[in-house]
Parts: structure tokens; sequence; C-alpha cells
């Protein structure tokens, strides 16, 4: 599904690299997590891959379905099935959260030669997943994520990846600012969307949400490199012992 | 002195050639304004309210050559909105595609054949000559005196439907001078609809006094010629317990200098103006916006949200005067622009002049460029990037657009700014 090799990447301002030769192979239908220290490079990653500008890659490539990624613009990415949940998702003041979603599905659709979904049909969906996640349409109605809570934020996120279906969805510390309930809606909703063609990249700091979301493979990056891979027992290793002994380990 | 000498000299000359009406109930009228207009002269460029606007295309002897813009694949707005229709052309009355001038709930006549007799004598000229103070305003008293026609509307109960003032543009030359009367006699509603470019250059004035309880609804959109100049005063004058509500959409245009003058005599009104101008390339747009709260607890505001790429200018003047005796006013002003790229420049010059100690008054003025941020998280869930940018820009447009009570008019403007933003590259 996807695949990274050698990924190097600096900030454009700056003469600064973040990331520093990333490598990482996602099969359809796996699970794989990242953790790592703050300022690792994993939001950096996560950015890179679906096209925000202020980077700058210097070296490697990161192919969906063997097609580069880094030749295309945003919403050709997204069109093609890449899907980011942001760790911080960004409030839109007077566009209403509705308008947005359809928006986004119609754009989607016509990029890929599909026709546009009526409104009567898109409200049918957004109102059947919406309930699954606790986002009611008052919600809907409000500006995109503007005055919303931090949890409502991430629900808002998986609602989106929910009426896109994207194949490969990156979600960068969704887990973050929900609480345990909520955590419980975001497993949930992410899970019915596990499917034999669809693959999920999720960064986290915690063990907590890899306890619903169960990862086949779990990465640590460090200073812009995936240093270690390896099972689900590697992310409660974290959770016990911290970083410190990863790092010494393979330096 | 050689600075007023200089601005009568400009002003024989722009005089020369028109003609002052010397019958009729309005003769008088129109003598008294030449007298005020000869004694200030035409408008300068040093004068304190036209620093950020060249004055002299709309001074010159003649109107330089404008060619009216065809959008065939457009529907022209409102004209889906059940309305009576008043139409000129370049400036001449058309009486063949025009509706009978008659509705319940009003008397309407044109200025260029109003009987003796006229209400509007009380009107006409009177708010614009109250309007002179403190700040002159040259180009309208040159309105009042040579105004070749215009609508007289008296109102004394509920409009059943907006009067809709259509201006068509088909002479490349046209030079045209229009002044309307508007009364909304005590407890009467009306919807007023301008829209169009109505000539090469276009002078305007609306003089609407609105009584006890009365309201008035002004929505206006001012065409889409590129090479169009405009001068346009509305001025308003509100009683008690009264409301008045302006909204002006502005795409295109060479030169644009819209005026709105607004009195609060009697207590407890409202008064809300509002603009939104969306500009690119050879497009000088300015506000300029003058509250005066003579009376107890009246609300104002004034919305102003321009839209500027490719070297486009904007200009928003606002002054809110709350005298002494007007306790408890609220008045609210914000004007911002959405700058598109580098060239494009929004000069602001917001003003409070406070004498009461009982009031609440904000303003605020900001200009800015679009929410990259915004904008990336539009783009990544696969909104194209100019479909994303004009989503943004309609945003940064909605508090303006908000002030259109009438959903079904705003819907109206709203397509109006899509199809506008649809030809100028997303944005
Ligand atoms: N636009 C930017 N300008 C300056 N520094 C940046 C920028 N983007 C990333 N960085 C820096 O790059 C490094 C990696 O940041 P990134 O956000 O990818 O880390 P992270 O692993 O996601 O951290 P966290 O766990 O705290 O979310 C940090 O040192 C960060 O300060
Ligand atoms: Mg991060």
């Amino acid at each position: 599904m996807l695949e990274i090799n050698n990924l190097h990447v600096e900030l454009e301002e700056e003469d600064k690299a973040i990331l520093k030769g990333v490598n990482l192979s996602i099969k359809a239908g796996s699970v794989h997590a990242i953790m790592g220290p703050n300022g690792s490079g994993k939001s950096t990653l996560a950015y890179v891959l679906s096209g925000k500008g202020g980077y700058e890659v210097t070296e490697g490539s990161a192919k969906l379905e063997g097609v580069e990624l880094l030749d295309m613009e945003p919403e050709e990415r997204a069109a093609a099935g890449l899907f980011l949940a942001f760790q911080y998702p960004v409030e839109i003041p007077g566009v209403g959260n509705m308008t947005f979603l359809r928006t986004a599905v119609n754009a989607q659709r016509k990029a890929r030669g599909e026709e546009e979904l009526s409104a009567g049909d898109f409200l049918k969906v957004v109102r059947e997943k919406g309930k699954a996640l606790q986002i009611g349409s008052e919600m809907m109605k409000r500006p995109v994520n503007v005055g919303f809570s931090g949890g409502e934020k991430k629900r808002n996120e998986i609602l989106q990846m929910a009426m896109l279906e994207p194949k490969m969805c990156i979600l960068d510390e969704t887990d973050s600012g929900l609480d345990v309930d909520a955590m419980k809606l975001v497993s949930e909703g992410v899970n019915a969307l596990r499917d034999a063609g669809r693959s999920f990249l999720v960064i986290t700091h915690y063990q907590r949400l890899l306890d619903h979301i169960k990862p086949d493979f779990v990465h640590i990056m460090a200073n812009g490199r995936i240093i270690k891979t390896g099972g689900p027992e590697l992310a409660l290793e974290v959770e016990q012992n911290g970083y410190a002994d990863i790092l010494t380990e393979v330096a | 002195m050689a600075q007023l000498q200089a601005k009568q000299d400009a002003l024989s000359a722009r005089i020369s050639g028109l003609d002052l009406c010397r019958e009729g109930w309005t003769a008088s009228l129109r003598a008294d304004a030449l007298t005020r207009l000869s004694a200030m002269g035409l408008p300068g460029k040093r004068d304190e309210y036209w620093r950020y606007t060249d004055p002299s295309s709309l001074t010159a002897v003649e109107a330089a050559p404008a060619a009216p813009f065809i959008a065939a694949d457009e529907k022209m707005v409102f004209s889906g909105i059940d309305r009576l229709r008043i139409v000129f052309v370049d400036g001449v009355f058309d009486a063949d595609v025009s509706d009978d001038l008659e509705m319940a709930g009003l008397e309407i006549s044109r200025l260029a054949d109003a009987a003796d007799q006229h209400w509007a004598r009380d009107v006409y000229g009177v708010l614009e000559t109250q309007g002179q103070t403190p700040v002159q305003r040259p180009l309208a008293a040159l309105n009042t005196a040579f105004a070749t026609d215009g609508i007289l509307i008296r109102a004394t109960g509920q409009a059943k439907m907006p009067i809709s003032l259509i201006y068509l543009h088909k002479s490349d030359t046209s030079d045209v001078i229009l002044h309307h009367c508007i009364k909304v006699e005590s407890g009467a509603e009306l919807t007023i609809l301008e829209n169009g470019p109505a000539a090469a250059r276009f002078n305007s004035v609306m003089e609407v006094d609105v009584a006890d309880d009365g309201r008035f609804h002004h929505i206006r959109t001012q065409g889409r010629d590129h090479d169009r100049r405009a001068a346009t005063h509305l001025f308003g004058r509100l009683g008690q317990e009264s409301s008045f509500k302006s909204f002006t959409l502005t795409a295109n245009g060479r030169m644009t200098r819209n005026e709105a003058v607004i009195e609060f005599t009697g207590d407890d009104a409202i008064a809300h103006v509002a603009g939104a101008a969306i500009g690119d390339g050879a497009f000088h747009h300015d506000d300029t916006v003058f509250v005066t709260h003579g009376a107890e607890r009246c609300e104002s505001s004034q919305v102003f949200k321009k839209v500027l790429k490719n070297g486009a200018v904007g200009v928003f003047q606002g002054k809110i005067l709350v005298k002494s005796n007007a306790q408890k006013t609220d008045g609210y002003q914000i004007s911002q622009a959405l700058l598109l790229d580098g060239d494009s420049q929004f000069l602001a010059k917001p003003e409070l002049e406070i004498y009461a100690d009982d009031v609440q008054c904000s303003h605020g003025s900001t200009s800015g460029a679009i929410d990259e941020g915004a904008l990336f998280y539009l783009r990544s869930r696969g909104v194209p990037e100019r479909e994303a940018q004009s989503l943004l820009v309609l945003a940064f447009l909605a508090e303006a657009l908000a002030e259109i009570e009438d959903e079904v008019l705003a819907e109206d403007v709203r397509i109006g700014m899509e199809n506008w933003l649809a030809r100028h590259g997303g944005a």
C-alpha cells in the first residue's frame, strides 16, 4: 500500500534536516503504529506524505500503490486515497462543517470520475456515521472545528475519515485529549473501517490506544529515523521503560 | 486660497455642459445646491477624505470610456425575485421594460416628471445638505443640482415586494446623474434593490428619510463592468425605533466611491451598513461612512469586507460620532481586507468621536492573507486549491453577507459572489 524509501526532509526556510532517511513499508490491510519522543519527526512524516508546504524533500520517495505521492498536489493525494487525521485539526470560521464535508466528498468523487452524491443521500450517510461518533446535527451546522472541544475535534476527524473512505489512513495523535469514553468511540470508528484493502499508520504516545486498535507492527522513531521495529509488545516496553533503553541500545 | 480657486475652476469646467433645470418644484432646490457646490468647488486630492482615493476621474469634464461587461451565461442578480422593476438604460428611464409604477402602500413617481406639489420637496437635497457638515461632499451637491432623473417613493404601508432599480449600461461613454428620494412613513416598510453598472460614469444619490417605526432595507450590487466609475451617496435619517439596513456588493469597476451618511434623530433606532467588495487588477474601491448618533439607545453597525488581488486597492474611512446626548449608544465597526497577493493594498481610517459618557463602541480594522493552514486542511481533504480558496473567500465575506436579512436575497447575492470567484481563478 505505502512504500517509503530513504526519505530525507529539510525545512524550506532554514537548512534544518528533520527526517534523515525514513524507510517504511505498509501492506494492504495492516495496521502500523509509530511511537517516539517529542520532536522526533512523526508529524513531519505525516505532513510530508499529505503534501503540506514548508518542507523540502531532499532524497527518497513515498509511493501509494506504486504511484509517487511526492509529485502530487495535496488534493490529488487525497483523491488517490490518502488521509491524515491531524494532530491539531484546523478551525475554519465561516465554513460550515456540513458544507465542508460535502464539498470534500464530492470533490474526491469528481476527481475519481464518480458521480457526486445528492444532498439527500449525503445527509443520510452523514447522519448515520455521525451518530456512531456522537456528532449530532448541531455540530454539523457549526463552522469547521470552531469552538469544538479537543475531543470533539478528534471525533470530527474520524467522521471525515469515515465519509471519505480512504485507503491509507494516517492518524496523528488522535488519542491525545480524549477521555476514556471518547477513546472507545474513536477506536470503534477506526476499527469499523478496518478492511483488507485499507491500511493504517497510527502515531501515538500511549499504549492505551493500541489496546483498542491492535497494530501489526510498532515502530520507534527518533531523531528523524525509524530506529526499531517490532510487534505490539514493543509498545508495552515503551510504556513501562520509556525510550532510554531503546535509544542507548541502537546508539 | 489657490487650492479653492483650482477646485472652483475645475467645477466651472465640469458643469459647463450640464443643464440646470429651472422649472418645477426642484428648481429652487437645485439652485441652492449649485450655490453650495460653487462655494465648495469639486473635491481635490488634498481634501482630508480624498487622500486615499484620487477624485480626478470622478470630477473630470468627461467620463472615460467603459465597455459594458457581458456575462451571457450568468443570470442577472435578483432576476428570480418577485419585484417591481424600474429600468434605466444609461440613466434614461425605459418604460417598455419597466413595470407600472404602482403598488399598494406606495406612491412612486419619477423625478423627471413629478407633479408640482410634491412630498419630496421636504427630502430632495435636504438630507444631502445636512450631510455636508462636518465633511463636505461636493459630488452629492453636484448631483442634487444636475440630476436628470430618479425615483421618488413614499411608503405609507407594507410594500408587498421590493422595488428593484435596474441600471443597464450600453453606451461606452455614458455619464449619468440620478437622484432618488425615499420616505418611509411611520410604521411602513420598504425594500429597495439596486443592480447594474448604470453607465461609464455614474453619480448617484439616494436620500432616505425613515420616520418613527419605519423599516428600510437596501440591497445593492454594482455591476461587473471592469472600467466603470461610480460615486454614490446614501443618506439616511432615522426616527424613533426605526431601522435602516443597507448592503452593497461591488465586484469589479475601475473606481467606486460609496459614501453612506447616517443620522439618528430618534431614540432606539437601528442602522446597519455593510459592504463586500471583490476586485482583481485595476480596481479601486472606497467605502466612506459617517454615522452620527444624536439620540439615545441607538445601535449602529458597519461591516465592510474587501477581497483584493493583482494590485487592487481598497479604502475604508469610517467615523462614528456620538453626541453628548446620545447615551447608551451601541456602535460597532469592522473593516477587513483579504489580500490575495502582495501587490494589493488596503487603506483604512477608522474614527470614533465620542462626547457621551455611557456608550459602548468598538471598532477594528485588519488586513491579512489567506489562512494557509485552513487552505491546506481543505486540500488535504481533496478540495482542489481553487475551490478551497473560494470557500475561504466566501467565509471571509460571510459576516457582511449576513447583514442581508432576507434569505432568498442573500442567497442571490452569494451566487453572484461565487460566479465572480469562478471567473477570477478561484479568488
Ligand atoms: N515548520 C517548522 N518550523 C520549525 N521547526 C519545525 C517545523 N516543523 C517541524 N519542526 C521541528 O521538527 C522537529 C520534528 O517535529 P514534529 O512535529 O515532526 O515532531 P513529532 O515527532 O510529531 O513530535 P510530538 O510528539 O511532540 O508531536 C521538531 O524539532 C520541530 O520543532
Ligand atoms: Mg507530532
